[in-house]
């Protein structure tokens, strides 16, 4: 019985969840991970420490 | 009982290098001094290890997140942030014990020996010194790159550009040892960042993971999900004698009899393999039994 998983008490995992994805889905239909592939692609001359 | 220990340590350390050698596996970078430029790096990582690694073959989540509120374009960075939240919400802080490069650097760190009088366990304002990473998250990941911008409203990743030392040591040294261009172009920022890195290097002898403890904005960030992520600790309190074995094996000062899910557990595993009891137990999603 102790162990059963109580949705009450997960529904802040749940809704994290939620809106983990919602963002994610969100971030994609706005092609916001083209900022992040042009970061990543070129060598970040501030993260090297020359920039 | 220190057997258990040391083989769940050996694991997790093996395990760490996989996991290292899986996202930094763009091996010809380190050879020819240029990074990876394929499709993946699309995607984030979910521990601190540089995009400007010349073997990372995807993106460090603290760069990407302050690039893209950085740019003109978007000032809310919804693709990172829904990764951060979703990796967060799945296993909290199990990436900073097992799936971190940095990390894994500094538990390597912390094993070479050195007089017990020069090793720190914990010191005078240590528990203050923990909120730092927040500030640190707030000011130069969020704030700074946020409103301190150029005149096309684009800002600069200013935790990468005057704190990160995971950059310097993954991307700045091999990328100027192997690259004359770059070699010309070095200057005070340079040796600015790896003055930081010489300093966490020393440090990591003598204090088990002080990037993580104190300065590392994405231990900040996954820390907030301890507390309601579905991968968890529980402490089975009919089981539990309340020994203290597992807070005094705990090398980041938690106490899980009192908090399981404290926001600075890293879940390494250590205080489970070492209860005597075991009591410690490991479960996906909270149960009523947990307090």
């Amino acid at each position: 019985m102790g162990k059963k998983v109580d949705i009450l008490s997960n529904g802040i995992t749940i809704l994290l969840l939620l809106i983990g994805m919602a963002f994610l889905i969100l971030g994609i239909w706005r092609e916001e991970y083209a900022i992040v592939m042009g970061k990543a692609i070129n060598i970040c001359l501030e993260c090297i420490g020359i920039g | 009982m220190d057997k258990k220990v040391k083989k769940s340590e050996r694991f997790r350390h093996f395990f760490q290098v996989l996991w290292a050698v899986i996202t930094n596996s763009y091996l010809i970078g380190f050879v020819r001094g240029k990074i990876y430029q394929g499709k993946i790096k699309n995607v984030c990582v979910p521990g601190m290890n540089c995009y400007s690694c010349p073997g990372a073959v995807a993106a460090c989540p603290i760069g990407a997140l302050q690039a893209t509120i950085g740019s003109y374009e978007y000032k809310f960075a919804f693709y990172v942030a829904g990764f951060m939240i979703l990796v967060g919400t799945i296993m909290g802080r199990f990436v900073c014990g097992w799936l971190c490069p940095f990390g894994l650097i500094q538990d390597l760190l912390n094993k070479i020996p050195l007089p017990s009088k020069l090793k720190v366990h914990t010191f005078k304002g240590d528990k203050q010194l923990r909120w730092l990473k927040y500030v640190i998250l707030l000011v130069f990941v969020i704030l700074l790159p946020l409103y301190l911008t150029d005149m096309i409203g684009q800002g600069y990743p200013w935790f990468c550009k005057l704190i990160c030392p995971v950059g310097t040591l993954e991307g700045g040294i091999p990328l100027v040892l192997l690259n004359e261009a770059m070699r010309a172009t070095v200057g005070w920022l340079y040796a600015w960042k790896n003055i930081i890195l010489v300093v966490t290097i020393l440090l990591s002898i003598m204090i088990y993971r002080p990037f993580c403890k104190y300065i590392c904005p994405l231990g900040a960030i996954y820390s907030l999900f301890n507390p309601v992520s579905i991968l968890r600790y529980r402490v089975d309190s009919e089981k539990c004698v309340n020994c203290g074995a597992c807070a005094n094996v705990c090398k980041m000062g938690c106490n899980p009899v009192n908090n399981a899910n404290s926001l600075e557990c890293i879940r390494c595993g250590k205080c489970k393999a070492i209860c005597p009891t075991s009591a410690i137990k490991i479960q996906l999603f909270k149960n009523k039994a947990e307090k």
